[in-house]
């Protein structure tokens, strides 16, 4: 069984602060990881490779820092590494992310299951999945949440909903996006993190490499694009009215009247 | 001069503490308290390659160099110090000697298993009457056709009972003195080989210490380490490596004194401002980090120099005199700025000034540790 795991180098949004000036994210000193919802796809991946047996090839698109992400996921036990990184591809968004990723896809070749986390901490918007599916014109299932069966030629997932959970079979080659309800990430182990270093190569591949049509990469294959970004006012603080439930239904009204509400 | 971490050594050093937030830290409270041996966590560390981390693949290393595993046992001891000991005694002590002295036999049957995880080490030298000095052994082995006679005691061995294989220091040739001693690999289970009761200590209750006792235990003569009258050198190159270790872990829990007081400070509000407003305060944290940053440069010099083949004795006494010290000062501090919750066991530093104290003992108490540096210094 061969296996692609996407995944996407983002900052520690934990530890991000906001420039309140600019509207943007303060980068400096912020830790990068992996992605969350990225290492539950790659842990379902590890996982059906030790069940039955599987190739597991990492891709990235990203800055150069990228190897790092790609290195900590070869030391959990992935096979093989790409990275996409070329000055054409900055400034991408979903669209030509996505369209980047499927030219890449298309170049590795034959696959039976593509891995992608459900979305970024950093952007959030859980779209890459679900285009890379559909450049590729293959079957998606999104928000995997449990793998039930993989066979030759389908799987049978749960997928995630607000209130519930549908059980989906599709057939492979298939995009299945993971939420983090779908495992617990292994640690990467000590021989892992020496042989990612020492033993496994992280190959870079550009926008030359990936071939396609270069009007479609980066900021200039973008249709959105990012008017103003800013960070929401502080709410400020609560009001709690203590008493018997009657008292404070009687306080609050009191409160809504003045300020007009009822 | 590079103060930088490399990117390997640095996915390491996330991995411990990752590792260290996540598995360690929410028993070690627990563990102290009941004084259990973390079985649980020692095999967790054995499957990811902890306990062989500066051992070469051939011997079922991971292949790390030193920093690295001195970075795990920093990190593991700031999250719980007997925890990190187990680590250090296991890896500097118990595996270290095979790897440095061991036939490829020894190798083979001891330290591949034990750099898995598959088995645990622990080393034997204090006797009741030779702690500090070594050359009072009373422990002898008499060579009695294919095997050695063991007779004695030791005393005060860190994972004893719990460890699997014994580095065992005994006088083959009392005449000979220092010269005399040998060192042996003792299996536990081997018929003669006893241990005393688990002792009741003041720290790092969790790890496990206890005597060793041994009645015309019979060791098969391949399992003598080195050659005979080798044990001296071999027991105080094993220390020399074993004090980084120490000083590691006494890092570790200068650090986590640290970690604590920074919170706390912070949170806590005397006079309608948060304690870390106070000078008084503020000093106090700025001699705690200035002590670790210079505590770790040494800890981390000693470990580069032992990667590189250089001498490090004297480095490695400093490292372990320096940290030791700076852990026990600190952690005092640490409990004077929590005041009264600082003394209660609900708060982590009460058990790390607990902890603290040990590390100015064992492997060579800073006595010790002076002799050795004057000893470098002036010859």
């Amino acid at each position: 069984m061969k296996i692609i795991v996407c995944l996407k180098q983002v900052p520690n949004t934990n530890e991000v602060k906001i420039d309140s000036k600019t509207g943007t994210m303060i980068r400096e000193g912020v830790p990068s990881i992996i992605n969350p919802d990225d290492k539950n796809a790659l842990e379902a991946a590890l996982q059906l490779k030790e069940e039955k047996g599987a190739s597991i090839t990492l891709l990235t698109m990203g800055p150069p820092q990228a190897d790092y992400a790609l290195r900590e996921a070869l030391a959990m036990g992935a096979d093989r590494a790409i990275l996409l990184t070329d000055r054409a591809f900055a400034g991408a968004d979903t669209w030509a992310t996505s369209y980047t990723l499927a030219q890449a896809v298309k170049k590795i070749g034959q696959f039976d299951i593509i891995f992608c986390g459900r979305q970024a901490i950093d952007g959030d918007t859980a779209q890459v999945g679900p285009e890379l599916a559909e450049h590729l014109d293959i079957p998606q299932v999104t928000y995997v949440k449990k793998i039930l069966a993989v066979e030759k030629d389908k799987v049978v997932v749960e997928r995630a909903l607000e209130d519930g959970y549908e059980v989906v079979e599709a057939q492979l080659p298939v995009l299945l996006t993971a939420v983090k309800e779908l495992n617990t990430p292994r640690y990467p182990s000590a021989y892992g993190i020496v042989a990612a270093f020492d033993e496994k190569e992280v190959e870079t591949w550009t926008a030359e490499t990936i071939g396609g049509n270069p009007e479609k990469l980066g900021l200039k294959g973008s249709p959105t694009q990012v008017k103003r970004s800013f960070a929401p006012k502080a709410k400020e603080a609560g009001v709690i009215i203590k008493g018997t439930a009657k008292e404070a239904v009687q306080v609050l009204r009191q409160e809504l009247l003045a300020k007009h509400v009822l | 001069m590079d103060f930088e971490l490399t990117k390997k050594q640095e996915m390491f050093r996330t991995l411990f503490q990752e590792f260290a937030e996540k598995e360690v830290a929410p028993k070690a409270f627990e563990i102290d308290e009941n004084g259990e041996f973390p079985w649980d966590t020692v095999k967790k560390m054995g499957k990811l390659g902890f306990l062989g981390l500066p051992f070469t693949k051939e011997y079922g290393g991971a292949g790390a160099d030193t920093l690295t595993y001195i970075m795990a046992v920093e990190e593991i001891s700031r999250a719980c110090a007997a925890t990190g000991v187990i680590l250090s005694a296991h890896v500097s002590l118990g595996c270290h000697p095979i790897y440095q002295f061991g036939t490829p036999q020894q190798k083979e049957k001891y330290l591949v298993p034990m750099a898995k995880g598959e088995l645990l080490g622990a080393f034997g030298l204090t006797e009741p009457n030779a702690g500090t000095d070594a050359a009072g052994q009373q422990t002898a082995a008499v060579l009695d056709g294919d095997a050695y006679i063991l007779n004695g005691t030791k005393i005060f061995i860190t994972n004893g009972g719990c460890a699997d294989v014994y580095i065992v220091f005994a006088m083959t040739d009392p005449a000979k003195g220092l010269k005399g001693i040998s060192a042996f690999i003792v299996e536990k289970g081997t018929p003669g080989f006893t241990f005393g009761p688990k002792e009741h200590k003041m720290g790092i209750r969790a790890s496990s210490t206890t005597e060793l006792i041994f009645q015309d235990c019979r060791i098969p003569k391949e399992n003598l380490l080195g050659k005979e009258g080798d044990g001296f050198k071999i027991a105080m190159q094993t220390l020399d490596g074993g004090r980084i270790g120490i000083a590691a872990q006494a890092l570790g829990i200068a650090q986590a004194a640290l970690d604590e007081c920074v919170r706390y400070t912070k949170e806590r509000q005397q006079f309608n401002k948060p304690l870390s407003n106070f000078q008084a305060i503020q000093w106090m944290i700025a001699d705690m980090a200035t002590d670790i940053d210079a505590a770790r440069f040494l800890v981390y010099r000693a470990a580069v120099l032992k990667d590189k083949k250089k001498p490090f004795s004297k480095e490695a006494a400093m490292a372990k005199l320096f940290a030791s010290e700076a852990a026990m000062k600190h952690t005092v501090k640490a409990v004077q700025i929590h005041g009264g919750y600082g003394y209660m066991k609900e708060y982590k530093v009460e058990r790390l000034m607990r902890d603290a104290k040990i590390t100015e003992i064992y492997e060579g108490t800073s006595e010790v540790q002076r002799m050795v540096i004057a000893g470098n210094t002036l010859k």
